[in-house]
């Protein structure tokens, strides 16, 4: 016998386990407690064209989505044919870099991204610019300066005068028409911002809306100390939208390209909606050291085909669990010990409706087919064998009939374990013939009871997210049962059963209850285990004498 | 309110479980797992289980059974089945794997060429063979499988059960826990229970009070009476002869079976008295229902008792009849 310690050790490391696999599923990978999950992905593919210069060699730069809060990039790939690719990274900066020696014609390069909408991504690759010297031609500076003025006389900090800046440029008048017709908005602003000592710099920008040949468009950061805010240099909001990608944050060019003239780079993004447990996994890999591969414990990985046969399989320990909690803790009786959890299963395929209907009549019939094979006296395997024959025609029929009078549903009684529901007859058959057609009903709609408890734990779809993708909840199931198997209290259905007898305890024995008699005896003998011992075992020798002296009395007596 | 009504329908549905335990009522996991599971080894099962083995040990261990007069254990034995007979005029013919007393046949006289059953129909020796020929093919037993058959001599009961019981065996099952016969009672059939000895039948059991082998109480589908529904006899008068030997035989099981925790059925038989009938290593718990009393208590006392290996037969069976006691009196 193991000794308890130790079993409740195993039941606790297993215990343990599961609620450390499940915990690493869910935080290395990030997967839902919840099913249907969806998590928003971007693919943003970004196509290249220029015309290469005929005997040059040309070397393209293309710069990559910044890293950004609110985003995390999931993959890249690039399409560019007979071109050397390399990605670098360049001062913080990513970029990918196509080389080829002749191009001819014109060219066409492609790289896409995947990028995951993540709330929890915060890190950011955007750096605070230095500020420039201003060394602008009149009277360009002058105007610069005077804007620069009369915003920093309205403002407060760093955000307002930029506010104010974009408010004053947008006004029409002679001197913002003359410095935008040298400058971009953007950067204007900028200049004017580093005119008032603060830091700031022009960022490309992607909607992401399921648009093709997009464009980048041109934005503000603001800094103040470290942080930063993005401001809109035609109407001076702030803030980015949900679908706005940060593609470049630094002061690089978007494309800069060696040997070609006339590129143009344009933009196509793409909406997907993708379950949270794919992303979840492609994004741990991501963050992973390459090379080394992550165990996902996840059935993903499997083929879908064998994905849907391990979702049952594994539903099993649920209804599993429900019956040995029903007949240890409640104390329900079944026939056959996990006869309705498989009953339960294909309750799965064929609706619980249909299911019942279905498991009622073929166990009633059979039933009635099986009473009369008693009187032929078969031997056992034949009995069972005729059995199974006659619940395949029962099936056979009721799918056969349903379906001709249009009710497709009762087709899925094909679904029914028939080797069980035999079995399932021979049992209660003997049960009838033994303990008589009430014992029948209460096994029988005890099964039922219990095929439907575990029918509908196992049809639910979080039930059968959970199991599929955590499987470190196995292992919880698993002390779950082992912890109920040393379970030592009264069942539900024994608190019924002996009521009457409790209820006489109490009434008999008005005056010393035995139960406590013994109780003191026993308190007694562990308060003194040795001359107590001694003493009932003086008292059993004079109980032996007695005995020996009256059988001796008794024959003696019978001869007169 | 709702919250009210709730709680006394459940109070008079349900016992309180705390009242159960300090009762020291056993519940079914219980039994299982402290008690079956924990004293009874499993390598040991079949010795219960098949009622030859049972003899076998039993005649091994000189404890008083119904003697063996044939064993029939494949078809060329059928065919000699009546020179296995021999002179014996009545028997009783059982599977070794039967229970719940299926395919037991009980012939009572011989007449010429046939045999009479103990309702007085006359079977031929055909009869009687089909009748092996099925407890070979595993009809009785559990799970069908192949069976042998046993030939005992007949038990004649004891006159003073003639009219407790309305139709086939009296017999008296003895709880022993680790040699100490610990809770008694006796099965009598009734009409109801179509003249078997199962209590959810509708049997009647009758507490036997360990120390005088008197009827404690009645019970008949769990509510008590006083006499037995189809003899009218006084159930309460019931006093098992022997009683001294019943104990004994039954505490001798232990040392034979080696099973801690086991039922024993025994019959009285009028000249050679108390005979064990059989060993059942998973006992019910209706038993403690007929005593009014829990099985817990006792079993625990029994359990602190160290040193308990040491105790002769007799000191234990005269241990559980000074504590496990209803009646006062001596025998």
């Amino acid at each position: 016998m193991v000794s308890r310690g130790l079993f409740y050790f195993v039941t606790a490391a297993l215990f343990l386990a599961g609620i450390l696999l499940v915990a690493y599923q869910k935080i290395t990978f990030d997967v839902p407690f919840t099913p249907n999950v969806k998590n928003h992905v971007w693919t943003v593919e970004a196509r290249v064209e220029f015309e290469p210069v005929i005997g040059q060699t040309t070397e393209v730069l293309l710069s990559l989505p910044a890293i950004q809060p609110g985003f995390t990039q999931l993959e890249q790939i690039t399409a560019s044919l007979g071109y050397g690719v390399s990605y670098v990274s360049r001062d913080g900066s990513n970029y990918v870099y196509w080389t080829k020696r002749n191009p001819h014609g014109l060219q066409t390069l492609y790289y896409k991204a995947d990028m995951l909408r993540d709330n929890e991504a915060i890190a950011s690759s955007m750096t605070v610019p230095p500020l420039s010297e201003n060394v602008e031609p009149e009277p360009y500076a002058t105007a610069l300066r005077e804007i620069a003025t009369i915003a920093m006389e309205h403002s407060a900090d760093p955000y307002s005068f930029a506010t104010q800046v974009i408010n004053e440029i947008s006004e029409k008048n002679e001197t913002t028409a003359l410095l935008l017709s040298k400058y971009k908005k953007s950067e204007l602003i900028v200049t004017i911002l580093n005119l008032g000592s603060v830091h700031a710099r022009t960022i490309g920008v992607l909607n992401l809306n399921e648009r093709r040949n997009q464009k980048l468009t041109s934005k503000v950061a603001v800094f103040k100390n470290n942080e930063y805010k993005i401001f809109d240099p035609d109407d001076g909001h702030t803030g980015l939208k949900k679908n706005q990608l940060i593609w470049i944050d630094n002061d690089n060019a978007l494309l800069d390209i060696k040997g070609g003239t006339n590129a143009q780079v344009s933009f196509t993004t793409l909406h997907q909606s993708v379950s949270a447990i794919s992303t979840g996994i492609r994004k741990a890999k991501l963050n992973m050291a390459s090379g080394s591969e992550m165990p996902t414990f996840s059935l993903s990985a499997l083929p879908v085909e064998e994905q849907n046969l391990f979702q049952n399989v594994l539903l099993l320990p649920i209804g599993v669990l429900i019956v040995v909690f029903l007949r240890i803790i409640i104390g329900i009786k079944t026939s056959g010990t996990f006869m309705p959890v498989l009953i339960a299963m294909s309750f799965l395929q064929t609706s619980l409706i249909v299911g019942l209907i279905g498991f009622i009549s073929i166990v009633g019939v059979g039933l009635i087919v099986r009473s009369w094979l008693s009187h032929l006296n078969l031997l056992l395997v034949a009995r069972i064998s005729a059995v199974i024959i006659t619940v395949i025609a029962i099936i056979g029929f009721i799918s056969f009939f349903t379906y001709k009078i249009g009710l497709t549903e009762g087709v899925k009684v094909t679904f029914f374990p028939m080797i069980i529901l035999s079995w399932t007859i021979e049992r209660m058959s003997i049960l009838w013939e033994e303990e008589g057609y009430k014992e029948v009903l209460k096994q029988g709609g005890g099964s039922l009871f219990v095929a439907v408890c575990a029918y509908l734990s196992m049809s639910s779809i979080y039930i059968q997210h959970l199991t599929f993708n955590f499987l470190g909840l196995q292992l919880i199931l698993l002390s779950l049962v082992l912890l109920m198997g040393n379970y030592t209290g009264f069942r539900l259905s024994e608190l019924k059963r002996f009521r009457p007898l409790c209820i006489q305890i109490n009434e008999e024995n008005q005056g010393e209850k035995e139960a406590d008699r013994l109780k003191n005896e026993l308190k007694e003998l562990k308060s003194d285990p040795h001359n107590v011992y001694r003493k009932w075992k003086q008292d059993a020798h004079k109980d032996i004498l007695d005995h020996l002296e009256n059988s001796e009395d008794k024959s003696k007596e019978q001869p007169k | 309110m709702i919250l009210d009504a709730i709680i006394s329908t459940l109070k008079e549905r349900y016992a309180s479980p705390f009242e159960m335990v300090s009762d020291g009522i056993m519940g079914m996991n219980q039994r299982n797992v402290n008690y079956i599971g924990r004293y009874n080894k499993r390598n040991l099962f079949p010795l219960v289980d098949n009622k030859l083995l049972t003899k076998d040990i039993a005649m091994k261990h000189k404890v008083n059974t119904p003697s063996l007069i044939g064993v029939v254990s494949n078809q060329q034995d059928i065919k000699k089945v009546v020179t296995t007979l021999g002179t014996h005029t009545e028997f009783c013919i059982k599977p070794a794997h039967g229970s719940g007393g299926k395919g037991i046949l009980v012939i009572k006289d011989r007449l010429n060429d046939s045999f009479i059953k103990t309702s007085g129909q006359a079977i031929s020796e055909h009869d009687l063979q089909r009748h092996l020929t099925n407890i070979l093919a595993g009809l009785f037993s559990l799970g069908g499988k192949a069976d042998i058959a046993l030939i005992e001599e007949l038990i004649h009961f004891d006159n003073v059960f003639s009219g407790y019981s309305y139709d086939g065996v009296p017999d008296t099952r003895v709880i022993v826990f680790q040699g100490f016969p610990v809770m008694c009672m006796m099965r009598l059939s009734t009409k109801d229970s179509d003249g078997k000895a199962n209590l959810h039948q509708g049997a009647v059991g009758v507490g036997i009070c360990v120390r005088t082998g008197r009827a404690v109480r009645a019970v008949q589908h769990n509510e008590p009476i006083h006499l037995h529904p189809d003899t009218d006899k006084n159930l309460l008068e019931l006093k098992v002869p022997h009683w001294l030997e019943v104990l004994k035989l039954a505490s001798s099981c232990y040392d034979m079976s080696g099973l801690g925790y086991i039922g024993t059925d025994i019959v009285l038989d009028r000249d050679k008295g108390p005979m064990l009938l059989e060993l059942n290593a998973r006992p019910g718990l209706a038993i403690q229902i007929c005593n009014n009393a829990g099985l817990l208590p006792r079993l625990r006392l029994i359990e602190a008792l160290t040193k308990k290996h040491r105790l002769t037969l007799e000191e234990r069976v005269a241990f559980s009849m000074q504590h496990f006691g209803i009646y006062k009196d001596s025998l």
